[in-house]
């Protein structure tokens, strides 16, 4: 019978010649081989010091951005919310005051926002569906918690640190962001 | 009255030394698990211990200490008494070979003439023998006393293999002893000085002798007793907390004197290679030569606890039958064989 493919090999049987089995050779032959791995390049990483870089694609915990000002760009359009697959975005808009007009960039604003972290799938079609460039997934993980409630994550977890009050955080947050969408 | 004086500093000075060498040799076995461990890593690629300390040193203090501080679990229906006594025995007899090893020529002390062997009996190599052969009571105590199936199993093997290749061992050793005419370690250290390392007169001696020491300590290949993955960890499957880092320390500290007695018997003990101690006491004193020599036989125990290592981390374990078959097919005929030929060339030198 014709084989499907020309891969195929016959198996050979002989006995065992003398020097085989000895066995010592190929111990030896063995031994050789560990002791040369013992200088090869670890496959291993020493996690906490030394990372792994992401990939240009990776899609982390979501941050809700502020413009150089400080002020919130989200206007609360529900974009993000419609365009969840997992419906994992809820928000409430409300109308910005005169008074509040350093803190929001549009007249309407959102004053409750929330991503339940547990059914969101890390799809990033929120990202893709923001006219305001409001919502972006950085290069973090979400850390563990003991309580379901703590995985739905409000304004406070979420927002971009303030550029006006605490400048230095803003900046790394603001420096990697850069660097991820080079990365892109 | 001259019958019953003591000599009291002799009594001292043995005290001592029993007391050195049963902790340098616990620490060498605390920190050969430290270099299996990290060994093993870097054959395989990987890193190893690095966590506790610089370099993970302190690794094997901190797995002393979780031992330690583990519950201890006694089963119900294990007999009580020998399931303490199992890892007990395990432990003593592993030390208690180091009594006849010399660790190193004599050094002077306050005018005294201090050997640095525990015990120069003359019949060492016998004594070597009779304790390496109680170390497997350790391991079918435990693991009978366990009153468990698998431990049962393991204990059984355990002590067929002992018995095994404690043939070849002795046999391998005969042609040996002819050589050299003397059980006294101490005198077969002080005829390689003079006359070159055994290793030279005797290879097939030495090949034989290394593997059944290889299986007397119960390593890979040759480690049936504890197989996981068929007897799910054998004689110490019952034990916790530190009656089972009593088993596996004791398994350490076998490796260290074993090498330790490969390494007398065959290159030398404290022999340093390429140089005349006779010549070297003359310009250094005798206390450096000595230390130099112990170093030297140090340097010689560490090669062959990597060995031990090595070996494991290359070597997959022997089925039952292939153990059996190695044993007294393979090895008590070339060990008898090598006797005879041994045998027949002493004669013919000597005419």
């Amino acid at each position: 019978m014709a084989s499907l493919t020309n891969r195929a090999k016959v198996l050979e049987q002989k006995p065992m010649s003398f020097m085989e089995r000895l066995y010592l050779p190929a111990i030896f032959k063995g031994m050789a081989i560990t002791f040369a791995h013992m200088f090869k390049k670890k496959a291993t990483i020493n996690y906490p010091e030394e990372k792994r870089p992401f990939s240009p694609v990776f899609r982390g915990l979501h941050v809700l951005n502020r413009d150089e000002a400080g002020r919130e760009n989200c206007t609360a359009c529900g974009l993000c919310a419609v365009a969840c697959p997992a419906e994992a975005i809820t928000m409430e808009a409300a109308e910005r005051k005169t008074s509040e007009e350093h803190l929001y960039r549009e007249e309407k604003y959102a004053a409750k926002y929330e991503i339940n972290m547990l059914r969101c799938i890390f799809c990033g079609l929120c990202e893709e569906a923001c006219p305001k460039d409001a919502i972006y997934m950085s290069e973090t993980f979400a850390p563990s918690n003991f309580t379901r409630k703590g995985f739905i994550y409000s304004k406070d977890e979420l927002l971009i640190p303030n550029p006006v009050t605490d400048r230095e955080k803003y900046e790394i947050a603001k420096g990697l962001r850069e660097a991820q969408l080079k990365n892109k | 009255m001259d019958l019953l004086a003591i000599d009291v500093s002799l009594g001292l000075e043995k005290l001592l030394l029993i007391g050195g060498i049963i902790t340098f040799s616990l620490i060498v076995a605390m920190y050969t698990t430290y270099a299996e461990r990290k060994v093993a890593a870097w054959m395989q690629d990987r890193r190893g211990p690095n966590r506790a300390g610089p370099f993970g040193l302190l690794q094997p203090a901190a797995d002393g200490l979780k031992l330690f501080f583990k519950e201890e679990i006694i089963p119900l229906t294990s007999n009580k008494t020998l399931f303490v006594l199992g890892p007990a025995l395990a432990m003593v007899t592993a030390m208690l070979t180091s009594a006849v090893i010399p660790w190193g020529s004599s050094i002077e002390l306050f005018g005294r003439n201090v050997s640095l062997q525990i015990a120069d009996v003359n019949i060492g190599i016998l004594y070597v023998f009779g304790v390496v052969s109680m170390g497997v009571y350790g391991i079918m105590i435990g693991g009978w006393s366990s009153n468990n199936k698998f431990s049962l199993i393991a204990a059984v093997r355990g002590a067929s293999q002992i018995i095994s290749y404690e043939l070849a061992m002795g046999l391998s050793l005969i042609a040996l002893l002819m050589m050299t005419g003397s059980l006294s370690l101490k005198t077969i250290v002080a005829q390689q000085m003079e006359g070159g390392w055994n290793i030279i007169y005797q290879p097939l001696g030495f090949l034989i002798f290394l593997i059944c020491v290889f299986a007397e300590c119960n390593r890979t290949p040759f480690d049936l007793p504890e197989a996981e993955n068929e007897l799910n960890f054998g004689y110490h499957q019952e034990y916790s907390s530190m009656k089972l880092g009593l088993y596996l320390f004791a398994e350490y500290v076998n490796m260290f004197i074993s090498s330790a007695v490969v390494s007398t018997l065959f290159f030398g003990g404290y022999d340093i290679p390429f140089v005349n101690e006779a010549t070297l006491v003359l310009s250094l004193g005798v206390n450096t030569v000595a230390m130099l020599g112990f170093v030297a036989l140090f340097a010689k125990i560490l090669f062959f606890l990597f060995l031990f290592i090595w070996v494991r981390w290359t070597i997959p374990r022997f089925r039952y039958d292939q153990l059996m078959d190695l044993g007294w097919k393979k090895l008590i005929p070339l060990a008898l064989a090598n006797m005879l030929i041994t045998a027949v060339v002493i004669l013919w030198l000597n005419k």
